[in-house]
């Protein structure tokens, strides 16, 4: 996991990818090189995942996406505060977000 | 594990959501008939200078508006062709206002213009799939015989040079002509130099007559230029692997197609031709089967975009066509080469002007390839062998002995 990556970090999607919802599910579609392994990949976001994402607003800390997301999800604040760092070091070292 | 949460996306083929048929939706669009190339062979150009044609061609609101229908019912891919795409000046405000829609492009271009402005920008901006770049030759004398342009294979090479400056993805692939068949083996051996080219190129040499029947002259001589269908069995069996992929081919794909007209895939997607009529397929432009997008009126009243129009009212409805030519019925619609044989509505149209003539050539080709797999013998028809599921079964079992490297001195 990124260490600079922080609940007191603000995160927003990056401007290389486009997202788009097709048919309930959400893909992400590079736009830039180096984010997929082979140019052409695309990637999707599970329930959770996509919880996480649609709080991405350039505004919110993940701490506070984190503490959202315990209003919808029945789970320990701790565990979603790790997935929530766990993804979001993923997505940045993909470059498909960007910490602000 | 937080991994899980992002995963690698697959577009799962089979049914979709209620209302939306279109999941594995693709998008063709021909921006411009005209090329900078004349090529002798060539199915569709016209003149770079055709003013008539350019201003007929579809305005670049109207094709940001197709794109835009076809991202709204789940496209993910586009596939700029022409004629050269690149002619068209707005070509890079379009390729860029796809990609902003998520819309991965594929553009088919014979490289010549490939600017340094272009390159940056498509290495900046991804395409998303690899540019496809046809080949005519390897010396300016083939190139420019093919192209009848001189100081055309110089511009491709500038191209291609500049596609790999800038780390752009790029195939090629050949059509194969009497200027360049002898260049094959340098071909491939420069192919296989590139970082696209995970495989051996892709040839076209059983070339189609003109789409839209425009010029019989054209026509005689694309016919002159086709390979023969021994010539095409020896190209083909030049791949090591061909005889094993046929096997697993005929055993999926070998069966009489009966009556219905439409055995391929075509209606399920759209091209959208340089005028906004849209087709089935790339080579079906019968005017009374191709649908002009400029008409919103039925849409509107259906209350769908007219891509979605075409593609969940027309196409269907015209993909349920039967045949009705008695020698079609004969042969064709009896013929177990079906999965063998490019016969379809498309090429008999350029062929005969209508959908269920037999193509003697693309017969000829299919028989050709039977032969060479063991599948018929001599002066068999296909038609008229009864026992062809106990061959296929034969032929994909235990496979039969059949020369795996022809001699490309056939073609």
């Amino acid at each position: 996991m990124d260490s600079t990556i922080t609940l007191n970090s603000i995160c927003a999607p990056s401007e290389d990818i486009v997202a788009r919802e097709i048919e309930g599910e959400l893909i992400i579609i590079p736009l830039a090189a180096g984010i997929g392994d082979m140019e052409d990949e695309l990637y999707t976001l599970n329930e959770t995942g996509k919880a996480i994402w649609s709080r991405l607003d350039g505004t919110a800390t993940l701490g506070q996406v984190a503490a959202d997301l315990t209003n919808e999800f029945d789970a320990p604040v701790a565990d979603i505060e790790r997935d929530v760092l766990g993804l979001i070091s993923e997505l940045t070292r993909r470059k498909i977000v960007i910490v602000h | 594990m937080p991994q899980s949460f992002l995963t690698k996306y697959q577009r799962q083929d089979g049914y979709s959501r209620r209302g939306n048929p279109l999941k594995a939706i693709r998008l063709d669009i021909e921006l411009t008939e005209r090329c900078d190339n004349a090529c002798i062979h060539c199915y569709i150009n016209l003149p770079e200078a055709d003013e008539k044609a350019r201003a007929a061609e579809m305005d670049t609101a109207f094709v940001k508006d197709i794109l835009q229908q076809a991202a709204a019912l789940g496209a993910l891919d586009v596939r700029f062709t022409g004629g050269e795409p690149l002619l068209r000046e707005d070509f890079a405000e379009l390729y860029l206002f796809a990609r902003r829609l998520g819309l991965r492009v594929t553009l088919f271009t014979n490289a010549r213009r490939i600017t340094a402005e272009l390159a940056q920008l498509m290495g900046r901006i991804i395409p998303g799939r690899p540019v496809e770049v046809t080949v005519y030759g390897m010396h300016p004398e083939s190139y420019d015989a093919v192209a009848a342009r001189r100081g055309a294979f110089a511009e491709f090479r500038r191209g291609v040079d500049l596609l790999l400056e800038y780390n752009i993805p790029f195939i090629v692939k050949q059509a194969l002509l009497p200027p360049n068949r002898h260049e094959i083996d340098e071909f491939e051996a420069w192919a296989a130099t590139l970082p696209g080219m995970q495989q051996k190129p892709g040839y076209s040499m059983n070339f189609d007559l003109r789409a839209r029947r425009d010029h019989p002259a054209k026509n005689r001589q694309i016919q002159s230029l086709r390979v023969s269908p021994e010539g095409t069995v020896a190209h083909l069996a030049r791949h090591p692997g061909y005889v094993k992929e046929m096997r697993e081919f005929c055993g999926k794909f070998t069966a009489p197609p009966g009556d219905r007209l439409f055995n391929c895939g075509a209606g399920k997607s759209v091209m959208v031709d340089a005028y906004g009529k849209a087709q089935m397929c790339m080579g079906l432009r019968h005017p009374d089967y191709v649908y002009d997008l400029h008409n919103r009126a039925d849409a509107e009243a259906a209350g769908v975009s007219p891509l979605k129009f075409v593609l969940t009212r027309v196409f269907p409805q015209w993909r349920e066509l039967r045949a009705t030519n008695l020698e079609y019925l004969r042969r064709c619609a009896r013929c177990f080469l079906k999965g063998l044989c490019e016969q379809c509505p498309a090429k008999s149209w350029q062929e005969h002007g209508t959908l269920d003539t037999p193509v003697e050539y693309l017969c000829q080709v299919a028989h050709a390839q039977a032969r060479h797999l063991g599948l018929i013998d001599g002066d068999e028809n296909a038609w008229e062998v009864t026992g062809w599921r106990k061959r296929i079964a034969r032929f994909t079992a235990s496979g039969v002995a059949v020369e795996e490297k022809a001699s490309i001195e056939r073609i």
